[in-house]
């Protein structure tokens, strides 16, 4: 078998088991939904107050603050990974929580790894809002309460933006969620496809565990619905940015 | 009776240590129309955003109404009763009819009585018909007669004005002009227009103060400035032979 025969036999079978609704295939999609949407949704209801806090307020530490948001939009995945995972096990501080392995010690590395890119992306659109805007609500009445609504609606799809960024930094996310999730899948899974269900598997980490097992058409399934998956949060994100 | 509506007296205002207004006095006559003239950098912009709140003078003392300002607790309750309209229209990235119900919106008047005073508010300015169309796709005399609009739907007693014809065709101008007018006779607004344009103060102001490098180097009726300027640097500036 040469390596186009080899893909394209991986490709079919992919195709195979998404059509199919193959059973751990949808599961570890379900997971991966779950964990990083319910991250993303955390993530922006702390981001976009942050973000309009360090817009509209002054305050000792501000700049610092600003900085360390710059900062946590590259923060490296594994670090948070580990840092999380010293956290959580047993013999640490936050080990009463019995969060390891879990989906949400996943949701919450997920969290910490999205919440600066959200706040980041949502300053600049804020930003971006031009001030004689700001000025207007004032010239005609408004009050700071009024100030701050007209910036999320002229922020609006900026702020859309941001969330389906991290949304899809989120699903791309693999090194923390491998660390603090352990990658689980339920009793059956490892021996053979359509036994098992997933726990703590998502794409990202299943794609790793099924290359590393030679099973390249799961892998191949499961890459073609993350790519699908971001490829549709970005679609809608240029829709946003195109309406703006 | 002529009834003081401002009434500013020794006012500075330094940005670094470039003196941009020195010892202003003034006083503002309530249902007027009060041109203050000047070539660009005079600080007429400096002095209406003053008058808006917009920014604290160095030095001096100004009065609306007869009250102290610095007296006054609540600086939006007086700024609700004024409008500013700048020289580029700021426009809300929504429908003209929610541009103009804005300043309604926020002194939270009902439903019936927003429609129709933002019907009326577009048929003074000749927008009537354009309630629904998108604002940002007016073109620039539309927007700038949208934001006229804007400022005068909720009947302000007093309408500042910077340069609000700059980069406007001669009708647009022309029925700015007459719009300023017919606000400032059915309505008794005091309108305060800051511009350089000698002709257009020709045409609608009541007095005028003319502003030279910060200084108020004359105020008088519009009459007695064009035939008998008691200043010689007024002089030469409306009869055009000063260089600036």
């Amino acid at each position: 078998m040469n390596g186009a025969e080899f893909l394209y036999g991986g490709a079919v079978k992919a195709f195979e088991l998404i059509i199919n609704l193959d059973p751990y295939v949808m599961s570890i999609t379900g997971v991966s939904i779950k964990v990083s949407g319910t991250a993303t949704i955390l993530a922006a209801l702390t981001a976009i107050p942050l973000a309009f806090a360090l817009s509209f307020l002054n305050f000792r530490g501000k700049q610092g603050l600003i900085t360390l948001v710059n900062t946590g939009m590259g923060l490296p995945p594994v670090f948070v990974g580990l840092f999380i995972y010293v956290m959580l096990v047993p013999a640490g501080p936050l080990g009463f929580l019995k969060m390891i392995l879990t989906q949400e010690a996943m949701i919450l590395a997920q969290y910490i790894l999205v919440t600066p890119i959200i706040a980041g992306i949502s300053l600049a659109a804020i930003k971006a809002v031009p001030g004689p805007i700001i000025e207007t609500v004032y010239t005609l009445g408004g009050r700071e309460k009024d100030a701050v609504i007209t910036t999320l609606k002229e922020a609006k799809f900026g702020i859309i933006t941001a969330i389906l960024a991290g949304l899809g930094r989120a699903l791309a996310e693999v090194g923390a969620i491998l660390i603090v999730g352990g990658n689980i899948a339920e009793t059956g899974s490892i021996a053979g496809i359509g036994e098992g269900l997933s726990r703590t598997r998502t794409l990202t980490t299943a794609i790793v565990s099924e290359t590393s097992k030679w099973d390249i058409s799961t892998a191949l399934a499961l890459g073609i619905i993350l790519i699908s998956l971001n490829l549709s949060v970005n679609l809608l994100a240029n829709f946003f940015r195109g309406r703006d | 009776m002529v009834e003081d509506l401002f009434r500013i007296e020794n006012l500075s205002m330094s940005f670094g240590d470039k003196k941009i207004l020195k010892n202003i006095n003034l006083v503002i006559h309530r249902g007027e129309i009060f041109a203050l003239m000047g070539p660009s950098g005079a600080g007429k912009t400096t002095l209406l955003r003053i008058l808006n709140f917009f920014e604290k003078p160095a030095g001096g003392d100004l009065f609306f109404e007869g009250t102290r300002l610095s007296h006054v607790r609540e600086i939006n309750t007086v700024r609700q009763r004024m409008s500013l309209l700048f020289q580029t229209p700021t426009v809300f990235n929504t429908s003209v009819f929610n541009n103009v119900a804005y300043g309604l919106k926020v002194r939270k008047m009902d439903r019936t009585a927003i429609e129709k005073k933002v019907k009326d508010a577009l048929t003074i300015v000749g927008l009537q018909g354009k309630e629904r169309q998108k604002a940002r796709t007016l073109s620039g005399g539309e927007a700038q007669r949208m934001a006229f609009a804007r400022a005068i739907v909720y009947d302000p007693e007093i309408l500042f004005l910077d340069e609000p014809t700059t980069n406007l065709d001669p009708a647009n101008v022309a029925k700015i002009e007459e719009i300023i007018m017919q606000v400032c006779d059915e309505k008794t607004t005091t309108i305060v227009l800051a511009t350089h344009n000698i002709p257009q103060v020709k045409r609608i102001a009541n007095r005028v103060g003319l502003l030279l490098n910060g200084e108020l180097i004359e105020v008088s009726s519009k009459d007695q400035i064009f035939n008998s300027p008691s200043d010689a640097r007024a002089s030469a500036f409306i009869k055009g032979d000063m260089v600036y």
